[in-house]
């Protein structure tokens, strides 16, 4: 698998939209550092852009990648090297690629700033770590879906779906459940689906690390309140752990079945 | 070398392999014949154990296919459509799948001299055109020294000259006493390389023997006709 890892993530590197990603990230991070010059305000900025865009280009990337690669995906299925292997570091190699181009693009303005000496480092730290599992998560889920579409234009379609539904349409329906059924005590049902979609869920832990209360919402609250700062970030970390293995194994059974 | 016993397979409705019992002797070319979607590739495919039958067993050597991948090592597989990850360069392609089969006897710089691939070394293959990335293609296949060859379409995309070497070297894997299995819609190349054809119709082996007994068994004089013969035969 490490080897299949390897060349995709050469292959990725070697790409111009890495590079796009990278320097996009880059750009960002300059402007709201050094135009903004308000560490914390800058960490919120780039929540919300990494809460909507990571997921986004995660999903886009690993539907792209899969269907791009399907012919030499054949050439290597006939090499002897394991099926699981193969789709397993497909994935990895993406996944990593994509994380490093977040990491080292916001990562660097930041270094120059002098995060190091400031106390905001491990907000910021938290937000790349977040921002990393969100590209894992989205990448595999793409990888799920492409892999059990042979239509390339449906496996597009449903994985912007996918997004659409995490990102904008869930919190949506999330709210107005919440409005509809206000007498009953909701905090239960509230922290699950806030588990449920990995976007929320890293919005209120990044949220919690910030402890700015003002952001954090119903859900947020709920949470603080519920389970403490500190176990709340270790739960929401597990839940984002889950959410990484469960479309990983995923992509490994589909493989393991799929005629190609 | 080859062993199918009661080979199916289906996609959804569609019956595509429907009982095919094959041994195929080790030594000599064959050719796999038939009309589209008679089940040429997906037979293959089984074969390399990248379709999944429905039931059925294949074994290789006498071991069976099933939940092993290590077989493949004695495998080298031209697919039909070429295309590789656009940003790797030709040399790095070459080492890859060198470093993934842990091959050390490779005769890859051999090959590269005899389809005159040198210039392309250091392109990258989104650059290539279809002709150059088919004779990459027969590079990685036939660089490594397995008992079994697997070729589909070969011919594809071919100028005359390559089409010539490629014949040769062919010919030259055959004495080498390796078993081929060809697929090929190009009669005259069939007529010219296998020593013996498979004809798939339908999902079932229609014939198997050489060109002279399909011609004996159609009763007609040359190939082409045979073959069309056949085919009229069922379509009618």
């Amino acid at each position: 698998m490490l080897k299949i890892l390897k060349y995709s993530f050469y292959d990725l590197m070697r790409s111009r939209w890495s590079y796009v990603y990278f320097l996009f990230y880059l750009l960002l991070g300059v402007v709201l550092l050094f135009l903004n010059n308000d560490l914390s305000k800058a960490v919120i900025t780039l929540m919300n852009v990494i809460i909507i865009l990571v997921p986004l280009i995660g999903t886009i990337f690993g539907v792209m990648y899969y269907y791009n690669s399907r012919e030499f995906t054949e050439l290597l299925l006939a090499q002897p090297v394991k099926r699981s292997s193969i789709f397993l570091g497909q994935y990895f190699g993406v996944a990593t690629s994509l994380s490093m181009s977040l990491v080292i693009g916001l990562g660097m303005p930041f270094i120059f700033y002098g995060i190091f000496n400031s106390s905001a480092i491990w907000d910021f730290s938290l937000l790349l770590i977040t921002g990393a599992f969100l590209t894992f998560i989205f990448t595999a889920l793409a990888f799920v879906i492409a892999l059990s579409n042979e239509n390339r234009i449906k496996g597009f379609g449903y994985a912007i779906l996918l997004w659409l539904f995490m990102a904008v349409i869930y919190d949506g329906i999330f709210l107005m459940s919440l409005l509809y059924f206000e007498e009953y005590p909701l905090d239960k049902f509230s922290l699950l689906a806030t588990m449920l979609n990995p976007i929320d869920l890293s919005r209120v832990m990044i949220l919690l690390k910030l402890d700015i209360s003002a952001l954090l919402g119903y859900t947020g609250a709920v949470f603080q309140k519920f389970f403490g700062t500190s176990f709340g970030l270790l739960l929401s970390s597990a839940m984002l752990i889950v959410w990484v293995l469960v479309p990983t194994f995923f992509i490994w059974r589909i493989a393991k079945q799929k005629d190609f | 070398m080859i062993e199918v016993k009661e080979l199916y397979k289906k996609f959804g409705k569609n019956e595509v392999l429907k009982g095919i019992d094959l041994s195929i002797e080790r030594g000599g070319i064959f050719s796999v014949l038939g009309p589209n979607g008679s089940g040429k590739t997906t037979l293959i495919k089984c074969i390399l154990g990248m379709v999944l039958q429905d039931s059925g067993n294949i074994s290789i050597d006498g071991k069976p296919l099933k939940n092993n991948f290590k077989y493949r090592n004695e495998i080298d597989y031209l697919p039909q459509i070429a295309n590789f990850p656009g940003n790797l360069k030709v040399s790095e392609l070459i080492a890859m799948i060198k470093d993934l089969r842990d091959s050390k006897a490779t005769k890859d710089e051999e090959l590269i001299e005899l389809f005159k691939l040198q210039p392309f070394l250091n392109k990258k293959l989104a650059n290539l055109s279809g002709g150059t990335k088919q004779k990459v293609n027969l590079v990685l296949a036939f660089m490594f020294d397995s008992p079994l060859l697997i070729l589909d379409e070969p011919t594809n995309g071919l100028d005359p000259i390559s089409h010539l070497r490629l014949k040769n070297l062919i010919n030259s894997e055959k004495e080498k006493g390796k078993t081929i299995l060809i697929t090929s819609h190009i009669l005259s190349f069939v007529e010219e390389i296998s020593d013996e054809i498979v004809f798939l119709l339908e999902g079932k082996i229609y014939f198997k023997g050489s060109i002279s007994e399909l011609k004996k068994k159609t009763d007609q004089p040359d190939f082409e006709h045979a073959i069309a013969s056949i085919l009229s035969a069922s379509y009618a």
